[in-house]
């Protein structure tokens, strides 16, 4: 008679769905997953440690190198800690463009996550529709900060610079004739804002688009419903946020309920799924789209009647007009100090979070009175939502467990730090 | 919002009596210092009362206090500039027996090294909490575990432990996390360098990959240090 004992199975760090670099090691009972425990850290790169040696302002790229798909909010969670022990006030238009590409970056976040759950379940259209839609997103990105993705462009007191009046446009090259970029060039004529508001009157109709492909599709179906289930007394006990915690039925959502930036002036709704499974967090993602859709025309209509300065005037923290600085001495030498030493944080604590489109990012900021942080934890959602994999796949077969890893919407950057 | 933080501060002082040593209330965020003692009760209590009711159990993470509030290289001749690094610690330029203070290990204040702080979330009541307990033992720093509290600390604790070697008491599988398999060292710790004890790299002739002592050298990062490639302009005067 053959012992029947489980066996072990490793999944990744080098799978293709394993979002990155997880490493899953499987416990399984024939193809049923017994336990599952993640081995990560393989993209740790000491965030943490890196900004306790530098200036507070140096390390505003290292957050976007965080969630990698959704740099923005990132640096929004650190500059809002640093605001909060500062005491320094942002100007109301900073804070309409804060919010404005928190919600674009919710969209490419979530743009990214159906490419890539859709790709792992099956479905390989998806991937191409949703690249698409990035693309437009991404150029807004290039626009304002001059990255197509680790812009860099909040900072302490504000963001970097106002929004641009002009587009960068297509040339004509060999691939490309003068009839093809006038095509690509069309809604590029305008301003920032021109740009946006085209493409957010096409979105909807491309997120029906997408739902046209997967709601009602029985594979989607099949891959998804009843699978990862979760309760919501566990999604709060194991930490979860975001959409994973709105999926269960938990409304909670930080921009509501706890706002910031300019939240509290949007009109928008909570979507919050019934049953915990990867479906509903699936509904609940694609009504997010939607949402920051809508979030972003207030947004475009505000910022379109009401000009004003993007960075505070308090040049301890900001640094000041190029033009001041040229018969200025006093300008020469703010900019001078903060280029080269930063400025100092009074001593204390504080913890900031932020809606991510993944789940509550926050920093808790320690400073002990020096001009770099003495320390700061980054409260990444993803981190959470990992630990609860080994009770999600519990039960579930092999194949659930991709299924599973992407409906967390894990990115490696920020779970590993 | 503030008002309901006071209350809740109010609340705590008059229902966990004894079992906190301070209660701060900065920036609209309450923190309480729990002794390790009771930091069990104090959770387990924050997480069932109904007054209360943390569910959720947002943020854990070790902090090591060892230089809090020292600059981070000596230059006494000048205590303003880059070099003071700490603002406010007021020390006169010319005054040496300050600096050897100063050289003191930080363990001077024993059992104050090592912090565990926990953030917290109601659902509920929508506000949040934070929790700091010290560990009495700086050598061997223990904490009671949280994880049959709430289940998110699990990992937070592995972190904590793994990148500031924090040890949880009855912690189901406390285990390295972040860092490399057979890493060695706390990272996060003060006394560890930024870049690290070892470098590892592909040896050809043995065919693996190998680890060595770090090759390159710790340097401050700002301000930079200016070379003197180019000849001042004064001495090309000179020579000119």
């Amino acid at each position: 008679m053959p012992e029947i004992r489980n066996f072990t199975l490793n999944f990744g760090p080098a799978h293709p769905a394993a979002h990155g670099v997880l490493r899953l090691v499987l416990e399984m009972d024939g193809e049923m997953i017994v336990r599952a425990d993640p081995h990560i850290g393989l993209l740790h790169r000491g965030t943490e440690k890196l900004v306790e040696s530098k200036p507070y302002n140096q390390s505003i790229g290292y957050m976007d190198r965080l969630d990698y798909v959704s740099m923005m909010c990132n640096e929004h969670g650190y500059v809002l800690a640093i605001e909060k022990l500062l005491g320094v006030d942002v100007p109301i238009r900073a804070q309409y463009i804060r919010t404005m590409f928190d919600e674009i970056t919710r969209i490419l976040n979530h743009l990214l996550w159906i490419a890539g759950h859709s790709l792992d379940v099956g479905a390989m259209t998806m991937f191409l529709y949703a690249f698409r839609e990035r693309e437009d997103l991404m150029d807004a990105y290039e626009a304002v900060s001059g990255a197509r993705l680790h812009a860099t462009y909040y900072r302490p007191g504000g963001v970097n610079r106002d929004l641009p009046d002009s587009m960068p446009q297509y040339e004509k090259n060999r691939f490309r004739d003068d009839a093809e970029v006038k095509r690509q060039n069309a809604n590029r004529q305008g301003t920032l804002l021109d740009f946006l508001e085209d493409f957010t009157n096409r979105f909807p109709g491309k997120v029906d688009e997408y739902e046209t492909l997967l709601t009602d599709n029985r594979i989607w179906k099949q891959r998804l419903v009843g699978v990862g289930v979760v309760s919501p007394e566990r999604a709060l006990q194991m930490g979860f946020t975001g959409p994973m915690l709105r999926g269960s039925g938990v409304e909670w959502d930080l921009r509501k309920k706890q706002p910031y930036a300019a939240y509290s002036q949007m009109d928008f709704d909570i979507p919050v799924g019934t049953n915990g499974d990867c479906y509903d967090r699936y509904l609940v993602r694609i009504e997010e789209m939607r949402q920051s859709n809508r979030i972003i025309k207030q947004c475009i209509d505000w910022l379109r009647h009401h000009s004003g300065p993007v960075r505070s005037d308090n040049h301890k923290v900001t640094p000041p007009k190029r033009a001041d600085m040229k018969h200025d001495m006093e300008a020469l030498i703010h900019h001078f100090k903060l280029m080269t030493e930063g400025y100092c944080l009074p001593e204390g604590e504080a913890y900031a979070a932020i809606e991510h489109p993944k789940g509550e990012f926050a920093c808790y900021l320690i400073s002990d009175g020096a001009n770099k942080p003495y320390r700061l934890k980054i409260r990444a959602p993803g981190f959470a939502h990992l630990s609860g994999m080994n009770e999600m796949a519990r039960g579930h077969m092999l194949s659930d467990v991709v299924a599973i890893i992407g409906s967390q919407d894990i990115v490696f950057g920020e779970v590993d730090r | 919002m503030s008002s309901k933080i006071e209350d809740l501060q109010a609340y705590l002082t008059t229902h966990l009596e004894g079992k906190f040593t301070s209660s701060v209330l900065a920036l609209g965020e309450l923190t309480l210092e729990v002794p390790v003692r009771s930091w069990l009760d104090v959770c387990n209590y924050l997480c069932h009362d109904e007054q209360t009711r943390f569910e959720q159990l947002s943020d854990l993470c070790g902090v090591d206090y060892a230089t809090y509030g020292q600059a981070e290289w000596d230059t006494h001749a000048s205590s303003t500039g880059f070099s003071r690094a700490v603002e406010g610690l007021k020390l006169d330029p010319f005054d040496f027996d300050q600096a050897k203070i100063k050289d003191e290990p930080a363990e001077a204040e024993a059992g104050k090294r090592f912090a565990v702080v926990i953030h917290l979330l109601s659902i509920k009541h929508n506000f949040r909490i934070r929790l700091r307990t010290f560990c009495e033992d700086s050598a061997y720093p223990v904490v009671p575990s949280l994880v049959r509290v709430w289940s998110s600390a699990n990992w937070y604790e592995r972190e904590a432990f793994d990148l500031v070697g924090i040890m949880f008491n009855s912690h189901p599988d406390l285990r390295r996390i972040l860092t490399d398999y057979g890493f060695i060292g706390h990272p996060l710790r003060k006394d560890f360098p930024l870049a690290g004890q070892v470098e590892m790299r592909y040896d050809a002739l043995q065919k693996r990959v190998i680890y060595e002592p770090v090759s390159i050298v710790a340097q401050p990062g700002v301000p930079r240090v200016i070379r003197q490639d180019q000849p001042s302009i004064a001495s090309q005067e000179r020579d000119n």
